[in-house]
């Protein structure tokens, strides 16, 4: 099975990185109002179902991919394969 | 006082630290006896007094700093230890080592300016009676050097309130000094217990008139007069 989670730094929480990015994107000219910059983690796993899957990429991202005291995450999953 | 054994101090060697050095010769001038430790031994020496997790990069900072050490091998006897009341202090990527842990509260983040910083900055002592201050005055200003991208020390208004009711927060930056963005200024947090202590300042380079200052000795020096009295204490 393929997962794709995606961390953000929460909503509220300054990102100097979207930041530095947001002004960079005016620069060149585009109309950008907001830009945030998180991280995206690609996944195979082994798991006999979607439940189990889901379960075992919601500990992965409380223990290890995000720091839920900054950052939210969202996890997309493909079974395919 | 003569005949009793320097206190032994423990300090956390990861992949990627490379402050341990430093933090050894500083601690051993300041009266302690100190044993490197490998991150992947499962067990601190006998008779450690005090641990120390020095800064660095372990694991190269991937995914987040201090994220992938924490679960290093030796961690597990650091947490059984500081559960225990053992004396914990980590510098820098120490202290980001500790709030990933979830031993000392908040998180560091990227610097608000994205830029490394190397400089002196004067931090100001909040609490002079905790094992890791008692050297120092209440109020003192020490000139410390910090070294870090990442030091950025963030946690909830709410919790820092809290924090802050609980004499918790140890250390702030001057006023105008502080170099990383940090809410309210903390450099420096200790945990709700008192004997788990974190800082973005570097007290390790501040031993020495050479390197400019030796107000870094009143924190180490403080640490190693704790270990002291509690190898006493276990004697």
């Amino acid at each position: 099975m393929r997962a794709t989670v995606v961390v953000r730094p929460k909503s509220g929480i300054l990102d100097p990185q979207g930041q530095a990015v947001e002004s960079s994107l005016r620069h060149l000219g585009f109309a950008v109002n907001k830009a945030r910059v998180g991280r995206v983690v690609d996944l195979e796993l082994d798991a006999a179902d979607v439940g189990e899957a889901r379960g075992q990429l919601e500990r992965m991202c409380e223990q290890l991919l995000a720091n839920p005291l900054i950052e939210s995450y969202e996890i997309e999953l493909r079974a395919d394969g | 006082m003569t005949d009793t054994p320097r206190p032994r101090v423990a300090v956390v060697v990861f992949p990627g630290s490379n402050d341990h050095r430093d933090a050894q010769l500083a601690l051993e001038r300041l009266g302690a006896d100190t044993a490197r430790v490998w991150h992947e031994e499962p067990l601190l020496p006998a008779e450690t007094a005090a641990v120390v997790l020095p800064g660095g990069f372990s694991y190269g900072d991937y995914l987040r700093c201090g994220a992938i050490a924490r679960f290093a091998p030796i961690m597990r006897a650091v947490e059984q230890f500081a559960a225990e009341g053992g004396l914990v202090v980590g510098i820098c990527n120490g202290f980001q080592i500790l709030t990933e842990a979830s031993m000392l509260p908040g998180a560091l983040r990227a610097n608000a300016s994205l830029a490394f910083v190397c400089r002196d900055v004067t931090v100001r002592v909040e609490r002079s009676d905790t094992p890791f201050t008692a050297r120092c005055e209440l109020e003192q200003p020490l000139t410390i050097p910090v070294k870090h991208g990442e030091g950025c020390w963030y946690a909830e208004p709410e919790q820092v309130a809290e924090l802050e009711a609980n004499g918790q927060l140890v250390l702030r930056y001057a006023q105008g000094e502080n170099p990383n963005g940090a809410v309210d200024d903390v450099a420096g947090v200790m945990n709700a217990a008192g004997n788990v202590f974190g800082l973005m300042p570097h007290p390790e380079h501040a031993v020495d008139p050479l390197l400019g200052s030796t107000d870094g000795s009143l924190i180490l020096g403080s640490l190693v007069d704790s270990a002291q009295l509690s190898t006493a204490l276990l004697a």
